[in-house]
Order: C-alpha cells, then sequence, then structure tokens
C-alpha cells in the first residue's frame, strides 16, 4: 500500500518532527531553568552553564514539595484500588447479567460523564464540612472516587461485555456462584483492562487541582498540583526553584508514562472513544 | 421475592433453552435484581459524592447565600443576574472563544496531520505517539507554570521575538489586554492537538487500505482523497475530539487560574475561575451554584448536540 511518493513522506515525517518539537520545547524550557543558579536572572532556552541541582534540593526540602508529592500519593492510594473494586463489581453485573433496569443503571452512570468538578465543587464544600471531612483526605477520596466512576464503570462494564458470554455459562454450569464466577474467572482475564483503568484513575487523582483548591485549605496539606499552584502564587519571582518544582510535580506521572506507555496512551484513546 | 422450590428439569430442555435452565439450575431461583447487590457500592457513592452535589447545587442556585447565615429564596434570580452581569456574561463568552483554541483548532490540526499522514505506512511512529500523548498526562497545573514562564518577560516567546529582531512585537503576553485571552487559548492548543491527531491517526488505521489504493486508481489526489475516504471513515473520532475538547475548553480552571487568574482586568476570567472565586472569595454562593449549573448545562447541551450531529450524519 506504499503509494505515496518520496517527498510526500519526507513531508510528512517533517511536519511530524516539527510538531514534535513544538511539544518538547516548553518542557524542555522549564527543565533547563530548573537547573541555573538560584537567583540568576533567567531568559528563555538557555543551556545552563553549570547543571546545578540545588533547586531540587531546595524545592524538595525548603518549598516543601516532599510533603506534597507524599499528600498526594495518600489520596492516589485511597482512589485507585477502591475505585478499580467497586468499577469491577458495577461492570461485571451491567456487562454480563441481565439485570431489569440495567441499561438505564448504566445510561446514569454515562450521564456522569459530563459532570464537571465546577458543578459538584461549591454544595460539596459546605455538605463535607458539616461532617468534618473538609482538609482530609478521605473527603477528597470519596469525592474523586465518585467524580471518576461513570467513567470506570462504564470501562469495565465494556470490558466485561466483550468476554465470551460462553465462559460464564460454562463456569454457571457447573455450579459456580456469581461471586466465584467473576474472582475465579473474570478477574483474572480483566487484569490488562484493570491496569489500563488504574493508570488512568491514578493519573485524574494526581492532576485533581480545583477539587483539592477547595476541599484541603489548610495549605500545609496541599497536594502537588494545588501546592504548586499556590507556590507560583508566592514565589513568582524566583524562577529556577518554581521549575524544579515544576518537574518535581510532573515526575511521576512522567514515570509513570514512561514505563506504561502502551496502556496509558491505548487507554487515553480508546477512553476517549468509550466515553 | 419469595424463594422458590428446586425445580428440577430434564436435560434436554436445558440444552434447548439455556435462560430457563441458568435460572432455575441453582438450590432455588434467584430473584434477577440480586446482581445489583454488585452495583450498589459504586452507586453508592457516585451518587453521594457526584449526583447529589450536583443537585444540591442546582438547590443553592435559587437562593442568596453567603454560606454563613441563613439564605434568602430568590428563584431563578440569580440566572438573572448572570445574564445582566457584564462580568458573569463575559466569562462565558470567554469559554466560547476558548473552544475556538481548545477544540477547533486542534481538530484542524489533526486533520491536516492526518490527511498528510494517512497514505503511507509509517514507522518510527511511536516516539511521535509517546510525545504527542506527553500534554495529555502532566497535570494542567504544571502546564500553565510552564507556560506562565514561557510567556512571561524573559521567557522563550519574547526571546524568540527578539532573536528574529521582532523586539516591538514583545511584551508580557499574560498581562496583555489584547493578547491574553489568545495566549491562554494557544496553551490549550499546545495541550489538545496531540491527542486530536493520535485520536485521527488510530481511527484511518481501520480504513481499508484498498479503498485508498480504489482512489489512486480513479486518479484521486491528496486532497479528493481525503475528502472523500479519510473524513467519512473519521466521523466517530472528530465527534469524540469535539466532545472532549468543547468540555476541556468550558471547563478550563485549572489552565487560567495558574496562568492570568482571570486578569489583566476580566480579559481571562472563565466560568470555572468565577465560582471559585464568588463562593470563596466573595460571600455569593447562591450566585456561583447559578453560574455552576448554568456552566454543567451548557457542556451537557454541547455533548448532546454533537453526539446527536455525528449520529444522524451517519
Amino acid at each position: 500500500m506504499n503509494t505515496a511518493t518520496r517527498s510526500e513522506r519526507w513531508s510528512g515525517y517533517a511536519l511530524l518532527t516539527v510538531m514534535a518539537i513544538a511539544v518538547v520545547i516548553p518542557f524542555l524550557s522549564v527543565f533547563l531553568a530548573s537547573l541555573q543558579p538560584a537567583g540568576t536572572p533567567v531568559v528563555g532556552l538557555t543551556w545552563p552553564e553549570r547543571w546545578s541541582w540545588d533547586n531540587y534540593e531546595q524545592a524538595w526540602s525548603v518549598a516543601g514539595f516532599s510533603d506534597l508529592i507524599r499528600h498526594s500519593l495518600t489520596i492516589a492510594v485511597g482512589v485507585v484500588p477502591a475505585s478499580l473494586v467497586l468499577a469491577a463489581l458495577a461492570g461485571y453485573a451491567l456487562g454480563t447479567m441481565k439485570l431489569p433496569g440495567g441499561n438505564a443503571v448504566a445510561a446514569f452512570f454515562i450521564a456522569g460523564l459530563t459532570i464537571p468538578v465546577e458543578l459538584i465543587v461549591v454544595p460539596l464544600y459546605f455538605d463535607l464540612r458539616g461532617l468534618g471531612l473538609t482538609n482530609s483526605y478521605l473527603g477528597v477520596i470519596l469525592v474523586e472516587i465518585a467524580l471518576f466512576m461513570p467513567f470506570s464503570v462504564f470501562w469495565m462494564r465494556t470490558h466485561f461485555q466483550s468476554t465470551p458470554p460462553s465462559l460464564v455459562e460454562a463456569a454457571r454450569i457447573d455450579g459456580a456462584s456469581s461471586g466465584t464466577i467473576l474472582v475465579r474467572i473474570l478477574l483474572p482475564l480483566a487484569r490488562p483492562s484493570l491496569m489500563t483503568l488504574g493508570l488512568l484513575v491514578f493519573m485524574w487523582s494526581w492532576n485533581q487541582f480545583l477539587l483539592v483548591l477547595v476541599l484541603i485549605q489548610d495549605t500545609t496539606k496541599h497536594t502537588a498540583p494545588a501546592g504548586l499552584g499556590f507556590f507560583v502564587g508566592q514565589n513568582s519571582t524566583d524562577i529556577p526553584t518554581l521549575a524544579a518544582g515544576t518537574i518535581i510535580v510532573m515526575l511521576p506521572i512522567l514515570i509513570l508514562f514512561v514505563i506504561f506507555q502502551r496502556s496509558f496512551i491505548a487507554g487515553l484513546l480508546q477512553g476517549a472513544m468509550k466515553g | 421475592m419469595p424463594s422458590r422450590p428446586p425445580v428440577q428439569q430434564p436435560p434436554d430442555v436445558r440444552v434447548e433453552s439455556p435462560d430457563v435452565q441458568v435460572r432455575s439450575r441453582g438450590p432455588r431461583r434467584r430473584s434477577p435484581y440480586r446482581g445489583y447487590v454488585y452495583v450498589l457500592p459504586a452507586f453508592a457513592v457516585y451518587f453521594c459524592f457526584a449526583v447529589l452535589p450536583a443537585l444540591h447545587t442546582a438547590y443553592l442556585s435559587l437562593f442568596e447565600w453567603d454560606g454563613v447565615t441563613l439564605g434568602d429564596w430568590v428563584g431563578l434570580g440569580n440566572y438573572q443576574e448572570i445574564f445582566q452581569d457584564s462580568i458573569l456574561r463575559r466569562s462565558v463568552l470567554n469559554a466560547l472563544v476558548l473552544v475556538v483554541f481548545f477544540s477547533f483548532i486542534p481538530i484542524v490540526v489533526g486533520l491536516a496531520m492526518t490527511g498528510l499522514l494517512a497514505r503511507f505506512r509509517r514507522p518510527g511512529m511511536g516516539a511521535y505517539r509517546f510525545l504527542f500523548m506527553l500534554p495529555q498526562v502532566v497535570p494542567l497545573v504544571a502546564v500553565g507554570v510552564t507556560w506562565r514562564w514561557l510567556y512571561g518577560d524573559d521567557g522563550l516567546v519574547n526571546q524568540t521575538f527578539r532573536a528574529v529582531g521582532l523586539d516591538g512585537v514583545t511584551r508580557a503576553w499574560l498581562g496583555d489586554f489584547g493578547a491574553a485571552l489568545i495566549a491562554v487559548g494557544l496553551v490549550g492548543t499546545w495541550v489538545l492537538s496531540g491527542l486530536c491527531m493520535m485520536l485521527f491517526l488510530s481511527g484511518v488505521q481501520k480504513v481499508d487500505p484498498s479503498l485508498y489504493e480504489a482512489a489512486r486508481l480513479d486518479g484521486a489526489g491528496p486532497v479528493r482523497e481525503f475528502v472523500s475516504v479519510t473524513l467519512p471513515h473519521l466521523r466517530g473520532e472528530i465527534a469524540v475530539a469535539m466532545t472532549v475538547t468543547t468540555v476541556a475548553a468550558l471547563a478550563s480552571f485549572d489552565i487560567v487560574y495558574v496562568t492570568t487568574n482571570g486578569g489583566p482586568g476580566e480579559q481571562t476570567t472563565v466560568p470555572g475561575l468565577l465560582v471559585y472565586r464568588l463562593a470563596f472569595s466573595e460571600g455569593k454562593v447562591g450566585l456561583a451554584a447559578a453560574l455552576a449549573v448554568v456552566l454543567g448545562c451548557l457542556i451537557l447541551g454541547i455533548v448532546y448536540l454533537i453526539n446527536r450531529l455525528s449520529r444522524s450524519e451517519s
């Protein structure tokens, strides 16, 4: 099918490369700025004369990014497993059983895909404050699980719908209960889907900003993005430390992306298609 | 449902109608509602922490409330204020302008690239795919901080203009009344173009290559081929890209908060920013709730419209 001419190929790759550079340069600019000696005026894209990692130490210890990262991880560790368990259970029932009204319930979940944080954050603050769940990780965890649940349920439901029904039938004939079928047969097969979902949920949890900004007003309890957002308001002049902080906040998700890029990209693209 | 005695069935009936057999196999006939036990936990969390708050927002939007004392019922007064107050109206209009940058331009860029690349196999796409998806995975706050630096006085944008002798063009982009909204919009273009491109390229891979060959044999040029082969096959992907990017534009709190915080003046305020500001620093909770409802309805309406249009066309 290689009907394209040589010049078409070249121009295609040339354009791809130009766009790739356009994507990378902002990252490169902030990375190079983070390596400049602290306090020096930094201009655009400047190669540092001396690679100075002091800014990272500065950001990590003085500006408190180690705490911010820890808080973000605490929340993600609460959100990811719970989301996977709840979504797998619901997706299993909605995807493989003939539930009366099951399609309506599934549609009700899917409708939640359109709920932006902006729509729910105001009463959440007052309601959770009444329950003593503001400035608490538990509050954020519960809301994030709920916020990602429409996608999670939809993702797992689609997965279970695509498993061969004969598998479930055969197990039923052998007398397996629905719980046994899920745990022994379907979940082991669902590992790739669960892993992709776990990565996406981790990413969304990590990147969550507005929700944390509202529900955790105690700045000593902030997460990485919220801390960075706060930090930029406070220290907009100290570019190298700010740049180092930015890199630190991006790093965990970047590492995961490098390791699991296939699952990530497939998840983001398929997820968009399914959503 | 009352439990029933076990029903024995002759084996040949089971084979013929697996549905009946499945239900009556166990020690007792199972209620078809039993499966909801699995749905319940997910539903409960979703309902309590997403659906109820959304309904609560709609309820709050009917009051004038400062968040502390008792609220006053004002009916639809808050909605009326949104349409009359120039700043509130402005925020909705700004969000719609951002749709151009977050949605329209990325889709056009993605389609153009796909048109160029659809005609041949592309070894080495893995690395490009990785790079183009990069802005999708990092926190938007970090993206915002990065671009704030790029747009700054000494940032890369001004550095580039100076390097090519356009010193007159340089300015503090995010603080410039004329340029700020466009500057913020271009951040969205940067974030979402890669996603659109990857969506379209993966969609084009599902097109039967023989269609391209046939078009070639019929003497179709690149443009003709794009219009009559590539574009019709990408309808679903285009609808998805429109949905995702439009929602991103309307709910663009993170980027705006970090880059401009709505300034200069009200040039870059968006609804999300005002919801936050009205509710938590100006003590106008009811008005904030009403604006949130307007934003939610706008998103729901646009998503519905896009899905409707893409379905009726296909």
